[in-house]
């Protein structure tokens, strides 16, 4: 499919062709911000497939991708453009040597398109022939906030200056994703320019979904166990609950161990794959395992 | 001192009242210079004011310049040029629209600042109401959670301006870190190629002129965390001023209250004049001066918050007493998780009222292991005392672990 979806509908079928299930929320916000050309902005906790739509959205309508990862520190120099200074040196020992330096020449000479490194904002307004890429701006929060300030200008009007050049526009302008994990708050004047969706834990009947897209290899029995775990898991009030991606490694896990059915000692061996924090492991392991996963398998045995 | 003689609606005596009413607001602490009171005045000439609601924009367009400075303003106009028939004879022209018809009186914001302000010799500053000396039941400890609302004494103009400089004044400990960004520097430091190359076109190339740039310093984002339970209550009203005070001098404050529960306060103290800030929290938090839960307090800043806050190494400062009835063991390991998560947790306590303080309570004994520095306040009645308890001085006296082998 390379047309834009016409509709909600559209949207996620777009979406599931690409392998990935999204919910009928998703799927809206998703279409507004494709039709009404603003910045989709996504936030949720590490693991629900945020970044994740980006990609499938950039395959499914066969757009260039392009990523910024954002960090503490990241300036105009590795985001937007940068001089490559050796080659402008050059140019000016060049124009020394034959002679006549004339600085008003010289400064038009050296501050061209020719000495310009493209970084990746800067990139995503260029015009491309598979029309206008996908911009996934990821993990904007671990960017400092004077960078956000930049972003505005690109996110609002589309546009780049460079002062010693020009402003650069794009004629159409890109599919911008913004990915945010909270580990600090976004300023609300960045926001206020983009579509809001917070991704939430998929409910059991759409991460069975996922997980059978992701991992078809995984027995039907194994996967039902595995999500109603999952599922009962989130419910702990755990310090991290696992996300979608766990699920999906977990799931791979157990198959690379060529386990059909779920099992309290598979369970003790593997919940690293699940809990990332001592303190979750410590409370979950062993009994409470046990009584999980004991209800998890009643429960099943009770739907067939 | 009201708008003053109304019979000679001569032009002279508006120029006059306005230079009158600057000097009232500046009294109440807004910064009023002599230039926008002439700007004041030739903008009530250029507007051509007719009404009273555009005498008034005309005025706040050029003595207000920030948010929170509106309502002193408010409140310095509607006391100033009370009086409509006053501002009709200066105006030297007719009201068309009835501006503001008198609100039923409740307590604004900034009131007392402002009457303070313009009638100096009257004794007129609120004092605590009653209601706030009858909750000042002292060490009050209870995990029983009582929800009530609560009225705070208005700020006095010199009680803001001195927070102000305290503030302005403090150093917390570690309150420079470096950050990834780099910024131009006067001398050595990484070579700014771009600066460098701009510069050595000025000469046509000739010369080239290193410059440089270092990384940029940053304040650390501020995490307060504070208790508002019955044993704290008096107080409460240096915390939230001290929060709101400090929320204004630098960007990333977030601030927390908790008795039995948690409340962000955060949004409530920002921009805001101070009484109307604390009127905000006032009505927000549910539970004031009630019993604590530290331990719960603390597990639910840790699971909705922890991460959300405490990024880019956040300084948190938990003022608290450190009286729990929870359980020790939550207590002691939602300590260690806060503590383990910020870059410095300073654990100000302002129980001690006396000298001779020993870590003797259990809550305390189970939250002093992970703290990076205990501030004990002997009194606690200002500021002053709290900016003086927080500063880097005396770093090393607050090293927890004197105090546990004290005891």
């Amino acid at each position: 499919m390379k047309s834009m979806p016409t509709s909600i509908d559209a949207t996620l079928e777009l979406l599931r062709s690409g392998g990935y299930v999204p919910d009928r929320a998703l799927a809206t916000v998703l279409f507004l911000s494709l039709k009404m050309g603003r910045p989709l902005f996504l936030e949720g906790e590490a693991g629900v497939g945020k970044t994740e739509i980006a990609k499938v959205l950039a395959d499914r309508l066969n757009r260039r991708l392009i990523r910024l990862q954002c960090y503490e520190g990241l300036d105009v120099a590795n985001a937007v453009y940068e001089w490559n200074y050796a080659a402008q040196m050059i140019e000016i020992r060049a124009a020394e040597a034959t002679g006549a330096i004339d600085r008003e020449r010289l400064v038009e000479d050296v501050f061209t398109e020719r000495f310009l490194i493209k970084r990746p904002l800067l990139q995503a307004l260029e015009p491309d022939e598979r029309g206008a890429p996908v911009l996934l701006i990821d993990e904007l929060d671990r960017a400092d906030e004077a960078f956000e300030a930049y972003l505005l200008e690109v996110l609002a009007d589309n546009q780049v200056t460079v002062p010693e050049l020009e402003t650069f526009r794009a004629d159409s302008p890109p599919i911008v994703v913004v990915t945010t994990n909270r580990t600090r708050e976004i300023h609300d004047a960045l926001k206020r320019r983009c579509l809001y969706h917070w991704i939430d834990y998929p409910d059991a009947a759409r991460e069975l979904e996922i997980v059978r897209t992701k991992v078809p290899a995984v027995s039907d029995r194994l996967s039902r166990e595995i999500v109603g775990f999952v599922q009962k898991l989130r419910a702990e009030e755990l310090f991290k609950n696992p996300g979608v991606a766990e699920t999906l490694d977990w799931a791979t896990a157990l198959t690379e161990l060529d386990r059909v059915a779920l099992d309290p000692e598979t369970l003790s061996d593997t919940l690293g794959v699940l809990l990332k924090y001592q303190d979750d492991i410590a409370r979950i392991e062993g009994t409470r395992a046990k009584s999980l996963l004991d209800d998890v398998k009643a429960d099943l045995n009770a739907a067939e | 001192m009201s708008a003053v003689d109304t019979e000679n609606p001569e032009t002279g005596r508006l120029a006059e009242n306005i230079v009158y009413f600057a000097r009232a607001l500046r009294r109440a602490g807004l910064p009023v210079g002599p230039a926008s009171v002439i700007d004041a005045i030739r903008a009530v000439e250029v507007a051509g004011v007719a009404t009273r609601a555009d005498f008034f924009w005309a005025l706040h367009s050029i003595f207000v310049t920030k948010r929170e400075h509106r309502a002193v303003f408010d409140e310095a106009f509607r006391l100033f040029w009370r009086s409509r028939r006053n501002l009709e004879h200066l105006l030297a022209n007719f009201l068309e629209t009835d501006y503001e018809p008198e609100e039923a009186e409740k307590e604004r914001p900034a009131a007392a600042r402002v009457a303070e302000a313009m009638f100096p010799d009257l004794e007129t500053r609120s004092r605590p109401s009653k209601k706030e000396e009858e909750i000042e039941s002292r060490l009050l400890v209870s995990d029983e959670e009582l929800l009530q609302h609560r009225d705070f004494a208005q700020m006095s103009a010199a009680e803001v301006a001195e927070a102000k400089r305290q503030i302005e004044a403090m150093r917390l400990p570690e309150d420079k870190v470096r950050a990834r960004r780099l910024v131009a520097a006067p001398t050595a430091g990484m070579i700014d190629a771009r600066r460098t190359l701009r510069a050595s076109l000025r000469t046509g190339g000739k010369m080239i002129l290193l410059r440089h740039r270092r990384p940029a310093e940053i304040n650390p984002p501020i995490v307060i965390l504070a208790d508002i339970s019955g044993s704290m209550g008096e107080y409460t009203r240096i915390f939230l001023h001290f929060m709101h005070a400090l929320g204004e001098r630098r960007r990333r404050v977030h601030s927390f209250l908790f008795g039995t529960r948690l409340t962000n306060v955060t949004r409530q103290l920002r921009l805001k004049d101070p009484d109307e800030a604390l009127a905000a929290c006032s009505k927000s938090v549910p539970d004031w001066s009630g019993g604590t839960r530290i331990a719960t307090a603390l597990h639910t800043f840790n699971r909705l918050w922890g991460r959300r806050v405490l990024g880019q190494g956040a300084i948190v400062l938990l003022f608290t007493d450190g009286l729990e009835r929870d359980t020790d063991e939550d207590l002691g390991r939602e300590m260690d998780r806060l503590y383990r998560s910020c870059r410095r947790l300073i654990w100000l306590n302002p129980l001690l009222r006396y000298g001779g303080f020993e870590a003797k309570a259990r809550g305390i004994r189970a939250m002093l292991p992970h703290v990076d520095e205990f501030r004990p306040v002997h009194s606690l009645a200002a500021i002053a005392d709290l900016c003086e308890a927080l500063s880097e001085r005396g770093s090393a006296a607050a090293d927890p672990r004197r105090w546990l082998a004290a005891a």
